[in-house]
């Protein structure tokens, strides 16, 4: 098939989004946050009694509150069903790959220092494939706020178990219950020497919101691990079949130990879900770090 | 060099190490950023420019990976600046996905690759031109990709300055598939005075942020403006298909068909203006040799005593290897009566050559599985078969 020049466009497709648009705004009118959302892009693709609506809602009113100029905040996602995030915000937004979003980050706020930079993830992208990544960022405390929402499954390919998928957890690729210990991302991104670390499950929203302001305006490597639920590919599969039900878990489950050791935050199938804010520290970032040696060398 | 000459950009005549000319070269082109991780024979890449960028207000970044390098420039391309990372094969092989992320996205930014023997960890000393199949197709899906072979540290240098001319042209990834032995090499380079040196920036969008469209082309072009992280355009760009917004368009084939077309085209309609061939003595031929690289460089003897011995040789060198040089390699085959290919590897770009001369006339491969260059005599040899065969006819 030749095509022809004004081939390469598309217009069709987009007049009837528009269309879509303006009569979505007909019957819905338009909400506080629309302005802060890519409109044209709703419905979102996540399933009922998902948490990562909640997540998003905590980011996008956390980042009203910052007061960041929101022109020069970026949102990086890699691949999953919170990687979709970055195409749901009405922001500078990228959609990476899968496991890559933080490197993506990288070179992003580095060829921009004047950029916030938020990495919106999930935790198979941002500890199981991309783990390297996490820590390595973490390390060198390079200026980024990653929000990491743990539902302990993939579930954009199907709830197969994954770095994060506690012992005994029944998931499509460990049908008999998984047998790997699994990493606390809190626990990773404390070791690894983060500035801030904070998790909150999506029942706790505003505390969650808050966790997040304090993190965007944090110099260095902050982290917030949200836990929320996965009913389609986790939840069904362990007990809390519904949105609701893994709601009512963390609320009787739920123990909020600010400054609780990260080490001792590892979440088990049953039990008790340590949350807070683990780490509140200070120490120069990547990019003081680099300018102070560079000074270094031109004082010499 | 004294120390005072690094601040800034370089000009003079210099002996210069290839690696280091094609750092030199990047800086002349405006690269402000480079991620990377050591392999040899790539390391003084990285090397120079993590002592020069901060002398000339960029960022040198060590990264954990390659995976992770190739993604650092993407993001820094993203953020306005021009970027590169340079790697040999394990390396490369590392950064094919996220190549394509950068082809997909339309990201200008150049990979050099130092090629050296393999496959796996191969002979990381020593010369190779193995992966010149993989720089055309080794990332997953339908592309088309621009690389560059220098046969000199001199052409390092110009190459690497014409890469991220290419590159923010035509909003693409560009690779430059240099090898150990030019890498490594020490020459003169001439560096010519910054004002002299012709460098190209990306094409920015002149409509307001609420009238921008990311992957809209006018009719008539190829390649969409480009707004990057920071400038109030609010963009959204994904490695998904998408449509003219950025959006993801992955229900149908509706956006694949003029998206991955669009990539396509943008390099395969501009072949003319993209590639860049050298010919020598090939107007009155018999024979030609086609090859590219130091594999060219090395078959200039071979093609010499040829002619003292009264064969009618003549030489076209592939500056530009992708896109191939189809049409000319057609006319070449109808004209001579063989042709002779040179490079290290068995043979990757010979099949080319042979799809091109489509039986039209005799090709014949000179292979080397790499760790040195060609033995002369053995060009010479294929020299003498492509030319006897013809006497024998
Ligand atoms: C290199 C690569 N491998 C595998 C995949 C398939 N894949 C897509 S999303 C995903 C897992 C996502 O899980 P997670 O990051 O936890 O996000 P969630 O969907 O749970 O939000 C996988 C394995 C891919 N896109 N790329
Ligand atoms: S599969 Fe799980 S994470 Fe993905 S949208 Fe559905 S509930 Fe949410």
């Amino acid at each position: 098939m030749e095509l022809k020049t004004d081939g390469y466009r598309l217009d069709r497709t987009l007049e009837t989004h528009a269309e879509a648009e303006g009569l979505r705004g007909e019957i819905h009118g338009r909400h506080p946050m629309d302005d802060l959302l890519r409109t044209d892009r709703l419905p979102h693709i996540w399933c009922p009694g998902c948490g990562l609506g909640t997540a998003l809602t905590c980011f996008l009113s956390a980042l009203l509150r910052s007061g960041l100029d929101l022109d020069k905040v970026a949102v990086v996602s890699g691949i999953g069903c919170t990687g979709r995030v970055a195409g749901y915000v009405r922001l500078d937004s990228f959609h990476t790959t899968h496991g890559r979003a933080i490197p993506f980050a990288t070179g992003l706020k580095l060829g921009n220092p004047e950029l916030k930079v938020v990495v919106f993830s999930g935790d198979g992208d941002l500890v199981t494939i991309g783990g390297n990544h996490f820590i390595h960022a973490a390390r060198r405390n390079m200026d980024m706020t990653v929000i990491c929402v743990n539902n302990f499954n993939y579930g954009m390919t199907g709830g197969q178990a994954g770095a994060t998928t506690p012992v005994g957890g029944i998931t499509t690729t460990s049908p008999y219950g998984n047998y790997e210990y699994p990493f606390s991302i809190s626990a990773l991104a404390a070791a690894s020497g983060a500035v801030y670390v904070a998790r909150w499950t999506v029942l706790h929203a505003r505390r969650l919101e808050r966790s997040i302001v304090e993190a965007l305006l944090k110099p260095g490597f902050s982290l917030v691990e949200v836990i929320a639920p996965c009913p389609t590919g986790f939840g069904r599969r362990n007990r809390l079949r519904q949105g609701l039900d893994a709601m009512h878990y963390y609320h009787e489950h739920g123990v909020i130990q600010h400054g609780a050791d990260p080490v001792k935050t590892d979440i088990e199938l049953e039990g008790p879900v340590i949350e807070g804010k683990f780490v509140d520290g200070e120490k120069p970032t990547f990019l003081e770090q680099y300018r102070r040696q560079l000074d270094r060398l031109r004082g010499a | 060099m004294s120390p005072a000459s690094r601040n800034g950009v370089l000009s003079g005549e210099f002996f210069m190490l290839g690696d280091i000319a094609c750092a030199e070269g990047a800086i002349c082109a405006g690269c402000r950023f480079f991620a990377g991780y050591p392999i040899t024979p790539a390391t003084e890449v990285a090397q120079r420019m993590s002592e020069r960028l901060p002398l000339v207000g960029g960022i040198y970044i060590q990264m954990e990976d390659e995976m992770a390098s190739m993604n650092a420039v993407l993001g820094a391309s993203w953020a306005g600046v021009k970027a590169m990372t340079a790697t040999s094969g394990p390396g490369f092989s590392l950064m094919m996905e996220n190549l394509g992320l950068g082809v997909m996205m339309e990201t200008p930014c150049v990979l050099v690759n130092v090629q050296r023997g393999g496959p796996s960890t191969g002979l990381p000393t020593l010369v190779g031109q193995g992966d010149m199949m993989q720089a055309r197709w080794g990332s997953h899906g339908d592309y088309a990709i621009i690389a560059l072979s220098p046969s000199s540290p001199q052409e390092l240098f110009d190459l690497t300055i014409h890469a991220f001319n290419l590159s923010e042209t035509y909003r693409a990834p560009v690779l430059v598939m240099t090898d150990a032995e030019v890498g490594h090499m020490t020459e003169k380079v001439v560096i010519p005075p910054v004002e002299e040196i012709e460098v190209i920036g990306r094409r920015k969008p002149t409509v307001p942020p609420e009238e921008y469209l990311p992957y809209r082309v006018e009719p008539g072009e190829l390649v969409p403006p480009m707004a990057v992280a920071g400038e109030g355009y609010r963009i959204h760009t994904t490695g998904l298909t998408h449509d003219e917004r950025g959006y993801p368009a992955t229900a149908d084939d509706t956006a694949q068909w003029p998206l991955v077309q669009r990539l396509v085209d943008k390099i395969e309609k501009n072949k003319d203006k993209i590639i860049m061939l050298e010919e020598d003595g090939l107007d009155d031929a018999e024979v030609a040799v086609v090859s590219y690289g130091i594999a060219a460089r090395t078959a200039i003897w071979p093609v010499q005593m040829a002619r003292q011995e009264g064969i009618r040789v003549g030489m076209l060198r592939l500056v530009t290897v992708w896109p191939f040089p189809d049409e000319e390699i057609r006319d070449l085959a109808g004209r001579v009566e063989g042709i002779v290919v040179p490079e290290i590897n068995l043979g990757q770009i010979v099949r080319e050559v042979e799809r091109c001369a489509a039986g039209r006339t005799e090709v014949l491969s000179v292979p080397h599985p790499g760790g040195g260059i060609h033995d002369p005599q053995a060009v010479l040899r294929a020299i003498r078969r492509a030319a006897g065969r013809k006497a024998e006819a």
